[in-house]
C-alpha cells in the first residue's frame, strides 16, 4: 500500500467513531450530559491516585470495558486510535526507570523499583482515560458531546471551535491525500515529495484548505447556523440516567477509597 | 407580497483584488418561473448566485429576495425564501450522517423536533433518498450525494431553489434522474450551468451571462436558436439543437 493509499484508508476511518454512535445500544440511548458527567468524574478519580499506584487502578477498567460492552464498540477502531497517542503516554513514562531505582517489593525473581511502578501507573492512567473518552464519541457522537457541553454552559466559542476543528481534520485530510496522489503520479520514482516540494505543496494545501474551510462555512450560513448547536434527538434524563451517574460515582468512590485488590487478597488469603 | 420573487437592478461588484465580476446585472423573476443561468467560465454565474444567498454583496445595485432587500440585517428572512444548492455536494454536506445534515436547516430554524422530522423524511423522500439518511456523506455515491445535497436545501422548504452546475460529475442515468426531478418541484428555480441540454429539459426561459452583464434574456427556445449569440458567449447549442453529424440534418 503506497502512502497515499494509506492516508485516504486513515480517513475513511476517521469518521467510525461517529458512525458508531448511531447505533441503537443501552448506553446510546443514556442522556449524552449523563455520559459525560460520569466521564468526567471518572477522569478525576483516575488523576487522583499516587504516582506509584497501579494495582488500585485496576478496578477502574469496569467502566470502559462496561462501555465497549454495553455500547456494542468494536475493539479494534478504539484500540488503534489508543496506540496513535501511546507514544506520548510512553514518552512521558520512559525516564522514570532509570530516575527512580528505589526496590518496591519483588515478583518471583524480578525487583520491581519505584521507577518501573511509577511508568506502570502512567501508562495504565494513559490507557483507562483515553478509551474512557474515545467510548464517550463512540457511544454519542462528537454533536451529541457538544450539546451536553452547551447545556453546562461551556462557552459557545469553544464548543464551535471543537465541532470545526473535527470537521476541517476530514477537510485538512483530503486535501492533503489529493496533493500526495497527483505528486505521486507524476513522480513514479520519488513517490514521497522532497522537502522543497514537500514545502510549496503545503502551501498549496493550506490555501486551497482555507478556501474549501470558506465554502463549507458558506454552506453553513445558507443554512441558518449561528454557533448554536441544534440536535435532532432532544437532550431528554430520565431516572435511569441519574442513576447511571450515581451507581458509577459511587464506584470510582468505592474504588479510591478501598484497593479492592489488595482486600480481595486479604479476604482469598483469609479464606485460605 | 412583491409580484416578483426575485428583483436584480443594475447590481455591479468587483473582488478585493479590483477584479470586476458583475456589471449592471438586471432582471426579476416571478413566481413559479423557472430560469436557466448560462455563460462562459468567468461570465459571472456563482457570483451572482453567492449575491442572491447574501454571501457577497454588491458594489452598487439592490437585490430583493421575496419581500426582503438582500442585506446584512435581512439576511435570516433572506435565506429562509432562498435555498442555494451548492456546486460541490462535499462544500454542502459537513454533518456525520445524512439525515443530521438534512435537519441541520431545518433546526437551525428553531421548528419543533416533530416538524423537523416530518420535513427531513419529506425532503429525503422527494429526492429519492429515503434510505440514506443513518449514513454518512463521504460513502455516497456523486448521485446520492447530489440528492442529499439537495434534499438539505428543500428542508427549509424554500420559495425560492438555486443551484449551481446541479449536473456537474454525474454519470448520464443520475444526471437524467435529476432532470425529472428538477421537473417535478414546483418551486421558483434559477439553474447555473455549461449543461445547456439540461436547462431546455427545465427552464422555459434562459438568462445568458458575458463578461458580468447579461448578454440575453428570454424564451429557452429562442435564444438556443440563435447561434451567432451563442458563439458570442462562448456556448455552443444543445446537442438536440445541433444537425445529425451523418445526415447534417
Amino acid at each position: 500500500m503506497t502512502r497515499t493509499d494509506g492516508i485516504t484508508a486513515a480517513l475513511s476511518h476517521l469518521g467510525r467513531l461517529d458512525e458508531l454512535a448511531g447505533a441503537n445500544t443501552p448506553i446510546a440511548r443514556v442522556d449524552p450530559r449523563a455520559k459525560l458527567v460520569t466521564t468526567a468524574a471518572f477522569l478525576v478519580t483516575v488523576a487522583s491516585y499516587g504516582r506509584l499506584e497501579v494495582s488500585a487502578l485496576l478496578p477502574l477498567a469496569a467502566f470502559p470495558l462496561a462501555l465497549f460492552a454495553l455500547g456494542d464498540v468494536p475493539l479494534r477502531p478504539i484500540l488503534s486510535r489508543m496506540a496513535l497517542v501511546a507514544p506520548f503516554a510512553v514518552l512521558v513514562g520512559a525516564f522514570e526507570p532509570f530516575l527512580d531505582r528505589q526496590p518496591l517489593g519483588t515478583f518471583g525473581p524480578v525487583v520491581v523499583t519505584a521507577g518501573w511502578a511509577s511508568f506502570a501507573s502512567i501508562f495504565l492512567r494513559f490507557a483507562l482515560s483515553v478509551s474512557a473518552a474515545l467510548l464517550l464519541v463512540a457511544t454519542t457522537g462528537l454533536d451529541a458531546v457538544a450539546a451536553a457541553l452547551a447545556w453546562f454552559r461551556v462557552p459557545r466559542v469553544l464548543i464551535v471551535q471543537l465541532l470545526f476543528l473535527y470537521r476541517y481534520l476530514f477537510v485538512l485530510s483530503e486535501e492533503v491525500a489529493r496533493s500526495l496522489r497527483a505528486h505521486a503520479l507524476r513522480s513514479p520514482d520519488h513517490p514521497s515529495p522532497r522537502l522543497r516540494i514537500a514545502g510549496s505543496m503545503l502551501g498549496q494545501v493550506l490555501l486551497r484548505t482555507l478556501e474549501r474551510a470558506q465554502r463549507i462555512h458558506v454552506a453553513m450560513l445558507c443554512r441558518g447556523f449561528d454557533g448554536e448547536v441544534r440536535l435532532r434527538r432532544p437532550l431528554r434524563a430520565r431516572l435511569s440516567d441519574f442513576a447511571f451517574i450515581a451507581c458509577w460515582c459511587a464506584y470510582f468512590g468505592l474504588c479510591r477509597a478501598a484497593n479492592l485488590p489488595r482486600l480481595l487478597g486479604i479476604a482469598v488469603h483469609g479464606a485460605g | 407580497m412583491s409580484h416578483h420573487l426575485v428583483r436584480l437592478e443594475d447590481v455591479h461588484f468587483s473582488y478585493p483584488d479590483g477584479t470586476p465580476a458583475l456589471r449592471g446585472v438586471s432582471f426579476e423573476l416571478h413566481h413559479g418561473e423557472s430560469v436557466g443561468l448560462v455563460g462562459a467560465n468567468g461570465a459571472g454565474k456563482s457570483t451572482l448566485l453567492l449575491h442572491l444567498a447574501g454571501v457577497l454583496f454588491p458594489s452598487s445595485g439592490r437585490i430583493r429576495v421575496g419581500d426582503w432587500p438582500v442585506t446584512s440585517e435581512t439576511l435570516g428572512n433572506v435565506r429562509r425564501s432562498l435555498g442555494l444548492v451548492f456546486q460541490d455536494p462535499d462544500d454542502q454536506l459537513f454533518m456525520p450522517t445524512v439525515a443530521d445534515d438534512v435537519a441541520f436547516g431545518p433546526l437551525n430554524l428553531g421548528l419543533p423536533l416533530e416538524e423537523v422530522a416530518t420535513r427531513l423524511s419529506g425532503a429525503l423522500e422527494r429526492v429519492g433518498a429515503a434510505g440514506l439518511g443513518p449514513r454518512p456523506a463521504y460513502r455516497l455515491s456523486g448521485g446520492e450525494k447530489r440528492a442529499a445535497a439537495i434534499a438539505s436545501v428543500l428542508a427549509m422548504s424554500p420559495d425560492v431553489l438555486v443551484m449551481d452546475e446541479p449536473s456537474s460529475g454525474l454519470d448520464p442515468a443520475a444526471r437524467r434522474r435529476l432532470i425529472g426531478l428538477l421537473r417535478s418541484f414546483e418551486h421558483t428555480k434559477i439553474v447555473a450551468t455549461h449543461d445547456l441540454d439540461l436547462v431546455m429539459d427545465v427552464c422555459a426561459r434562459t438568462v445568458v451571462l458575458r463578461e458580468g452583464g447579461v448578454a440575453a434574456d428570454g424564451p429557452t427556445a429562442s435564444i438556443f436558436g440563435d447561434s451567432a449569440l451563442l458563439e458570442a458567449c462562448h456556448l455552443e447549442k444543445p446537442l438536440r439543437l445541433q444537425g445529425c453529424p451523418r445526415c447534417g440534418e
